[in-house]
């Protein structure tokens, strides 16, 4: 059964909208975390904030849209999801500038074993790149956006586990950011941090939406609530609820979405 | 678990034997242990002591660089030295694009099915034949089936197959033991599987690896069956030209003079036996320095 | 794009070739030992081969002592390096102090990479002469020297093996077993041990199977005396073993020969008796490990 998208409501119907997802099913061959005929519309320029209880199906979700999945022992995808237009499922897709076109930030500071500086060029040199130049511009421009540029611009060849958990995350988001995706994916990007460094996080995410498509899960409803432009409620594999961001945590139309953004279960 | 490990320890049986007498228990317990442990160690340092100081007073300059006359009653064992090089140089060139290969592939491509099941099996095989029955096989196979006569070729072929399945074990423990992130990190940047292999996966398995390859070398140089039929001469007093040539090494040798050659001078046998010591023991040093010193650098 | 992508294909498809490569060896060796080795059963008569004289210049190719040899000192071998290797095992991965566990992993590894050729050598320059001084035997080369030196040499096998299988025991187990009261020694043998059984077992078939295997220590301490081990007194007389006489003989015997033939076929029995032993030690650890995957989910 393929849902039609939920429509956005008439005062956003001028959004550009960067990714449509229609009837998005997934299941793993243990049959955990799967979805269920998902339909959404992910808007550009936006913070679409992914929120609800483990095992809803975000992290699924995120995974599909840049093929991460095909890592994982995925058995059956159906549905599509549409990054400007072009199904990112179709098997004629090239994965491989999919995901320069999708950045992701994993949950754990994931920092390679190499210098500062390396992480971040790391994804030019998968691409071939090689002109120094444009390599310490990219290593500066992605610091900066993740705001970390301050606190490391004079140890850039130090190894990255010398960082903080926050710093690393933050280094993590630059490394995303270097090779100018449009889309930026998100998994509980703050999760073990400090507050000090949660607020940096969101900080640069306000910041960065001005130019990116952000779709964020978020570790906490307080942050969904903190950050959302647009925001959708998955509950067991399916999505509940999906509206522009006060909304939704203000005045939810369905009563399992009320009873989690107040606390009664999670 | 909890049932099981009550039913041993017994509530009654503890509370009735005191405690000073399970202490003293224990006291005999360790020190029989630690007697067995010494009882393990000490022979390999009397051995090692004892063929040092026998030994050394033999090792000259003429000694390491002479060709062997009289029998090899004396002069040098230069081209035992040599022939245990190529032989280690040919066993490794083969081997450990082999092994690390096979080893890159069950731990980062092979797929969890009756294939792969079936390589297992047979690594685990390999890795315990005799190691004459390898010497069998490569008389069989390289010497007489492929015509290349007892040479170096046949030995370093024979040794490569024999040392292979230790490669293949030793790097993809050190393969696995790269945290997963990293790859699905490269992948999420846009990296291909062969990408993150080689740039990411295999840099920091490379100790490990290099680890297991060196402890393998160091088996294969000491092996003798594997190169009585294949490669080994008895008395050659020439250098090897070709791999195509027979060649003396310093197992082989060693164990000729200790056993074949009446009135072998001791001290020379002595020497004999220091040299090959000291390069077995020199490749187990460096493996071992290459892996704690990896394991004081590792950055995860 | 297209030629990094070509680069890729090959060298991917380079790596699965390698990894089917062990299943190539195997098969190999397998072919080769037959190829030299069938035509034995052909040339001899099988009873020949079941009675007790080993004496190919006449004809007689009764393999019954060379087994007896190796079994002989194999028995011996294990039953000196089992308790001791699993006690040291036990005692590197239960009791030493961090200090001694890092001078003692090494000093085993020594051991183990110590060649046979030169473990003879020690015995019959030290070990025999002893062995016939102190028990006033006509000579040093026995299977109990056999048996003494090949233990040496299974041990750090052993050790190793088993030490990492003890090491693999989560310490919950230990902390549990602590917190009832129990002392650190009745822990081991109750609780510790037995959790690490399997891996332990697998230690012990595999220092056997290294035992079974080993040639040049053998072939120069046993005395190398065909005779089929009737009793225990046999332990202190010279024996031969299979692996003794494959190497010891090959290098005299013509090419093609009924006794070429013959020392293939000991051979294979080697290689069957190697199979064995090692798969029944890894079916061991396989079904271990699913045992405690499932538990463990």
């Amino acid at each position: 059964m393929v849902n039609a998208a939920p429509a956005l409501p008439v005062d956003h119907a001028d959004r550009v909208i960067k990714i449509k997802i229609e009837g998005l099913s997934v299941s793993y061959s243990d049959g955990t975390e799967s979805l269920s005929g998902i339909s959404l519309l992910i808007p550009d320029r936006a913070i679409t904030v992914l929120f609800g209880p483990a095992g809803g199906g975000k992290s699924t979700l995120l995974r599909t849209i840049n093929r991460l999945n095909d890592l994982a022992d995925v058995v059956e995808v159906r549905g599509r999801v549409l990054l400007d237009g072009e199904d990112v499922l179709s098997p004629k897709t090239d994965v491989i500038s999919l995901r320069r076109k999708v950045g992701m930030v994993f949950a754990r500071p994931v920092v390679l074993p190499m210098s500062i500086r390396r992480n971040l060029t790391y994804g030019l040199e998968l691409s071939g790149d090689r002109d120094e130049t444009s390599m310490d511009e990219a290593v500066e421009r992605s610091l900066r956006a993740a705001a970390l540029w301050d606190e490391v611009q004079d140890r850039l060849d130090e190894p990255a586990v010398s960082l903080s958990g926050g710093q690393q995350q933050r280094l993590c988001l630059a490394r995303a950011l270097v090779l100018q995706p449009e889309v930026i994916l998100l998994d509980e990007p703050t999760s073990g941090l400090d507050p000090i460094s949660t607020g940096k996080v969101e900080t640069s995410l306000t910041q960065l939406k001005q130019d990116y498509t952000i779709v964020l899960v978020p570790h906490s409803v307080q942050q969904a609530a903190r950050t959302a432009d647009y925001a959708a409620f998955f509950l067991g594999g399916e999505l509940i609820e999906y509206s522009p961001g006060r909304q939704i945590f203000t005045n939810p139309t369905d009563q399992r979405t009320e009873d989690y953004v107040e606390g009664r279960f999670g | 678990m909890t049932a099981d490990m009550n039913a041993s320890l017994g509530p009654q049986k503890t509370a009735g034997v005191s405690a000073s007498r399970r202490k003293r228990i224990e006291r005999l317990g360790f020190a029989g242990m630690s007697l067995a442990a010494l009882l393990t160690v000490a022979p390999i340092v009397l051995i090692v002591v004892h063929i040092y100081s026998n030994g050394l007073p033999a090792i000259s300059w003429e000694f390491l660089t002479a060709i062997p006359r009289d029998g090899m009653r004396a002069g040098g064992i230069l081209p035992a030295i040599v022939g245990t090089f190529w032989l280690t140089l040919g066993t490794a060139v083969i081997a450990v694009p082999l092994g690390v290969g096979a080893a890159i592939y069950l731990a980062e491509y092979a797929a969890d099915n009756r294939w792969t099941r079936t390589i297992r099996i047979a690594i685990i095989n390999l890795a315990g034949i005799p190691s004459v029955v390898y010497g069998l096989f490569g008389l069989g196979l390289f010497v007489l089936f492929l015509q290349f006569g007892t040479s170096l070729l046949a030995g370093s072929l024979t040794l490569a197959i024999m040392t292979i399945p230790v490669i293949i074990s030793t790097a993809e423990e050190a393969l696995r033991a790269v945290p997963n992130s990293f790859r699905v990190v490269s992948v999420s940047l846009g990296g291909t599987q062969w990408q993150t292999i080689r740039k990411v996966v295999l840099p920091q398995a490379l100790p490990g690896i290099l680890t297991g390859v060196i402890l393998g070398l160091e088996r294969a140089a000491g092996e003798t069956a594997p190169i009585l039929f294949t490669v080994a001469a008895f008395f050659l007093p020439r250098l090897p030209h070709s791999i195509f040539d027979a060649s003396m090494a310093l197992p082989y040798h060693l164990f000729v003079i200790s056993t074949q050659v009446p009135g072998m001078p001791i001290r020379i046998q002595y020497g004999t036996a220091v040299v090959l010591l000291t390069f077995v023991l020199g490749m187990n040093v460096i493996a071992t320095i290459i892996r704690s010193r990896a394991r004081a650098r590792r950055q995860w | 794009m297209r030629a990094r992508n070509f680069g890729e294909v090959l060298i991917t498809a380079l790596i699965k070739a390698t990894g089917y490569s062990a299943i190539v060896f195997v098969t190999m060796i397998f072919i080769f030992l037959l190829r030299e080795g069938s035509p034995a059963l052909t040339e001899v008569k099988f009873s020949n081969f079941f009675q007790l004289r080993w004496y190919p210049i006449e004809d007689y190719f009764g393999i019954l002592p060379l087994i007896g040899g190796s079994l002989l000192v194999t028995l011996g071998a294990a039953l000196f390096a089992v308790p001791l290797g699993i006690a040291s095992a036990v005692f590197i991965a239960e009791i030493a102090p961090r200090w001694a566990r890092e001078v003692l992993k090494p000093l085993v590894e020594v051991l183990g990479g110590l060649p046979s050729v030169m473990l003879g050598f020690i015995g019959i320059l030290i070990i025999a002469p002893a062995m016939r001084t102190l028990l006033n035997i006509p000579t040093g080369l026995t299977a109990f020297t056999g048996a003494l030196l090949l233990g040496g040499m299974a041990i750090p096998t052993i050790v190793s093996v088993a030490e990492d299988a003890l090491d693999a025991v989560p310490n919950t187990y230990r902390d549990a077993s602590l917190a009832m009261g129990a002392t650190r020694w009745q822990t081991i043998w109750r609780v510790t041990l037995p959790a690490a059984r399997s891996g332990v077992l697998t230690a012990v078939m595999l220092g056997i199977g290294r035992a079974i295997g080993e040639t040049m220590t053998v072939m120069m301490v046993t005395g190398n005396a065909p005779v089929f081990p009737t009793g225990l007194s046999n332990l202190f007389k010279p024996v031969r073993t299979m692996t003794a006489t494959i190497a010891a003989e090959m290098g005299e015997v013509a090419n093609g020969s009924v006794h070429y033939h013959v020392l293939f076929y000991i051979g294979i029995v080697l290689f069957v008796i190697s199979l064995i032993v090692n798969l029944t030690a890894a079916s061991v650890v396989f079904r271990q490990r699913k045992r405690a995957e499932r538990i463990l989910s």
